[in-house]
């Protein structure tokens, strides 16, 4: 069973207030039609490192919830974050990985993970203080909100497929604006 | 961009202290560390920064973490300086051209230049990856260092205001065996 993404993400934008949300690549571009907003940080950079910059983010404002939102074929690129955040772990910081067995952003060619590893299992090794896996949109909806709850590091592998397709807009994920919006949003969060 | 082959020659006689080091990140306002270990920095700069109050130091497992992780913190006004072996340079060029090039982003890197002679600039090393690691940071535009001596220590401060004010990725070289 999978969930579509953009319907998942809808229901965790229910929950998100003043949160800093992490998302990369087609994840990203379905948040953000789903929830604009400066406290988006899609200017990730280099594949893969989205739940690094997550990661500095949550040290830098423990007092703020950061969310993830990973893709699978970004997270398999820098599987040593996992351990990276286990060590540190933060209280702060949820991290999802959206797992649809493709590289989306780049063709939909499946990634070597597909259909025999879980991500979640991976990161109860890892030393994440919860894990979670939602494969169901009546199940996460009804969980979500306790879910976000617990101390982190947390960790949600996400079955989904995708959803109606976003805008692919890489000019505006790049742009120098969009991350002078950012920190000016979290310089003004009290 | 300046490597200071120069100031190499002219100190080659003398040596290279880690407490002089510290003492320069911590007066550049530096708070968060994330490391790899590299054998030239080893005894006399790693060991002594996990024992160094007011430091947060943060092991990561590949050193292009670490770039992440500066530029979250950058954006939250914390500074920060990723330690490794200037391999783990070589490993993270994409991220460094992503995040820290075209984001402008304050990337601050301390790389220690495993093999290079004593004395010796790196662009003469016998070492050929420590002979192409400046030439690869020009043709990006990314500004470097040679930390080779104690005599040296002082560009460090200037070099990390200068990636905070303006917003560029800077690499500080360590060319020598840091001492305790």
């Amino acid at each position: 069973m999978t969930m579509q993404r953009d319907q998942a993400l809808r229901v965790l934008a229910r929950h998100v207030t003043d949160d800093i949300v992490v998302a990369v690549y087609t994840t990203a571009f379905d948040w953000i039609a789903i929830r604009s907003g400066p406290l988006n940080y899609i200017a990730t950079g280099a594949m893969g490192l989205g739940s690094s910059h997550a990661l500095g983010l949550a040290l830098g404002r423990p007092d703020k919830r950061v969310l993830a939102l990973d893709g699978d074929g970004s997270l398999l690129m820098n599987l040593g974050t996992l351990v990276t955040i286990a060590e540190v772990a933060p209280m702060n910081l949820i991290h999802f990985v959206f797992e649809n067995g493709t590289y989306e952003a780049n063709g939909s060619h499946r990634t070597p993970a597909r259909n025999h590893v879980d991500f979640s299992a991976l990161a109860v090794a890892a030393g994440y203080r919860s894990c979670h896996t939602f494969d169901d949109l009546v199940t996460f909806a009804n969980e979500i909100g306790s879910v976000l709850g617990e101390p982190g590091p947390v960790f949600i592998t996400m079955k989904v497929e995708p959803g109606a397709s976003p805008k692919f807009d890489y000019e505006h994920m790049h742009s120098a604006r969009v991350r002078e919006e950012f920190k000016a949003a979290l310089a003004s969060l009290a | 961009m300046q490597e200071q082959a120069g100031t190499t020659r002219r100190s080659a006689a003398g040596v290279l202290h880690g407490r002089k080091i510290i003492d320069a990140i911590k007066a550049s306002g530096i708070e968060f560390i994330p490391c790899l270990p590299d054998i030239h920095t080893s005894e006399g700069l790693l060991r002594p920064l996990w024992r160094e109050p007011g430091l947060r130091m943060i092991r990561v497992c590949k050193e292009d973490e670490g770039v992440g992780i500066c530029a979250g913190l950058s954006y939250c006004d914390k500074r920060a300086l990723l330690l490794m072996q200037y391999t783990g340079l070589l490993d993270s060029i994409n991220a460094v051209r992503a995040v820290g090039v075209e984001y402008g982003l304050p990337i601050c890197m301390m790389v220690g230049l495993l093999n290079k002679e004593p004395g010796v600039a790196p662009a003469q090393s016998k070492s050929y990856g420590v002979r192409i690691v400046g030439p690869i940071l020009d043709a990006m535009g990314v500004a470097h260092h040679v930390i080779e001596t104690d005599a040296d220590v002082g560009v460090i401060r200037p070099a990390i205001d200068d990636a905070y004010g303006h917003g560029h990725p800077v690499v500080l070289f360590v060319g020598g065996n840091a001492l305790p």
